[in-house]
């Protein structure tokens, strides 16, 4: 499905991802683990293509589709979805009307019909639902007064709604106490984990992969992975630190 | 007829203007007298039509009598030069809105001039006006408050926002004060921005096409002016008129 290989990448001239290889096949879910600066939400940007993150080198394609070559709104119409680690407040803009207008472009893209008023609000009341937001909270304008767990909530209820082929969720755990850790995690399972999706979660910590239990776990450092195992590897980096292991 | 000499740049009121563009048309009408009754309220919306060569110039000079309301909703997007004035005489306890709205693109010089006069005490006044700017034109909001000598406990507030799509594009937001009572209130803020780059990049990580997430944040920008304008078939006009503008910019 995604198919990442020798990517380098650089912002304001500097490199900051120096030969990225990752393979995620349909039905997988992997999670990426690393210091700080090793170039984690680096790599989420540039596969989600935001400005002024420079590809030197390398290739990441989607299907077979060349994503590096395609503008955001192109990329979430082939399928990416990017839950942000700090989701973006925007005043005077409802989360319903926003979500309606992407949800829709994305289907006019794909040559499929455009949902009506009443569709779209039977699929946004269940997503909202099953994760615990309240369906007045997504009339309101994006973020705006959200708290930390109400916008990341909100970023899987968006998730769900617009129900991606890949998501690649960066740090959607940080800012979250312990209940709202589970149903952001049984959120993730129940819209991603299927034969033919594909996560990649980006993640400090193991504790959100004891919810999502991943089939892969890749430690990056220095903007390269530097090793590759199963669910146990995080085990063994939440023991021993990143020290021993990205050295 | 105005009698008057044809402005200049020299006067401060006519600094930022297309000169050429307001010889093309001097004298002007007269302007528009208005006269609102001691308690009474009046609603005026101005949303002027016409074509990219048009020349626009329309002056008001409002009186409101004690404990009287006025409000002005604008919608400034037409020709070469749209130049609105109003000139406002506040009487004890009236009060002054107005919402205004600035869309240009090419070459077009739109502007908004006010006058609040506030003459008596606890006259209040609220002025919100919202910008966007395309290419190379110039949009321009002039508003001077005058407190007169007992006029106390005057309450004036004046909030300017501008949006620049292109380098190119010019804001001029002014506000000027002229405060000769020692009990008043008279706020004003001003900015000149461009678009939020990681609100944009958030729309479109979405799927929103480029011109579709801009014309969304501009909607949203240019309709805090209008969110005060009870009447809900007015305000739709407005803000249907105003998104045409703002997608024929993008």
């Amino acid at each position: 499905m995604l198919k990442i290989n020798n990517l380098h990448a650089e912002v304001d001239g500097k490199p900051i991802l120096k030969g990225v290889d990752l393979t995620i096949n349909a039905g997988e879910i992997h999670a990426i683990m690393g210091p700080n600066g090793a170039g984690k939400s680096t790599l989420s940007y540039v596969l989600a293509g935001r400005p002024g993150y420079e590809v030197t080198e390398g290739s990441a394609t989607l299907d077979g589709e060349d994503l590096l070559a395609l503008e955001p709104h192109e990329r979430a119409a082939a399928g990416l979805f990017l839950g942000f680690q700090y989701p973006v407040e925007i005043p005077g803009v409802s989360n319903l009307q926003f979500l309606r207008t992407a949800l829709n472009a994305q289907r006019k893209s794909r040559g499929e019909a455009e949902l009506s008023g009443g569709e779209f609000l039977k699929v946004a009341r269940a997503q909202a639902d099953g994760l615990g937001l309240n369906m007045d909270m997504l009339k309101r304008p994006v973020n705006v007064g959200f708290s930390g767990g109400e916008k990341k909530r909100n970023e899987m209820v968006q998730m769900g709604i617009i129900d991606p082929k890949l998501a690649i969720l960066d740090e959607t755990d940080s800012g979250l106490d312990i209940d709202a850790l589970r149903v952001i995690g049984e959120g993730i399972n129940r819209i991603m984990r299927t034969p033919e999706k594909g996560v990649l979660l980006i993640t400090h910590y193991q504790r959100l992969l004891d919810y999502v239990q991943p089939h892969f776990v890749h430690v990056l450092a220095a903007g390269r992975i530097v090793r590759s195992g199963g669910p146990e590897l995080a085990l063994e980096l939440e023991r021993e630190g990143y020290g021993a292991i990205a050295a | 007829m105005s009698s008057l000499p044809i402005p200049t740049a020299k006067q401060e009121a006519w600094r930022y203007s297309d000169l050429d563009a307001v010889a093309s048309v001097w004298p002007t009408p007269p302007a528009e007298e208005i006269h609102v009754a001691a308690g009474e309220s009046l609603v005026r919306v101005i949303a002027p039509e016409g074509g990219a060569d048009a020349v626009v110039i329309a002056d008001y000079v409002v009186d409101v009598a004690a404990g009287g309301r006025c409000e002005f909703f604008i919608l400034n997007t037409v020709g070469r030069l749209g130049r609105i004035t109003i000139d406002v005489t506040l009487h004890d306890g009236a009060h002054f809105e107005l919402g205004g709205t600035i869309i240009g693109g090419g070459t077009q010089t739109l502007e908004i001039v006010t006058i609040v006069r506030h003459v008596e005490p606890h006259a209040t006044s609220n002025q919100v006006v919202r910008s966007v700017l395309a290419a190379q034109a110039t949009g321009s909001y002039l508003g001077q408050i005058a407190v007169a000598r007992d006029a106390q406990k005057t309450d004036a507030a004046q909030s300017v926002k501008a949006m620049l799509l292109d380098r190119t594009a010019t804001a001029n937001a002014k506000p000027e004060l002229e405060i000769y009572a020692d009990d008043v209130k008279c706020a004003h803020g001003a900015t000149v921005g461009e678009l939020d780059k990681q609100a944009l990049f958030y729309l479109e990580s979405r799927g929103l096409p480029p011109a579709e997430a801009k014309a969304l944040l501009l909607q949203a920008f240019v309709a805090g002016a209008f969110v005060d304008l009870a009447d809900d078939a007015a305000r739709e006009m407005l803000e249907g008129r105003a998104l045409a503008a703002l997608e024929a910019l993008l």
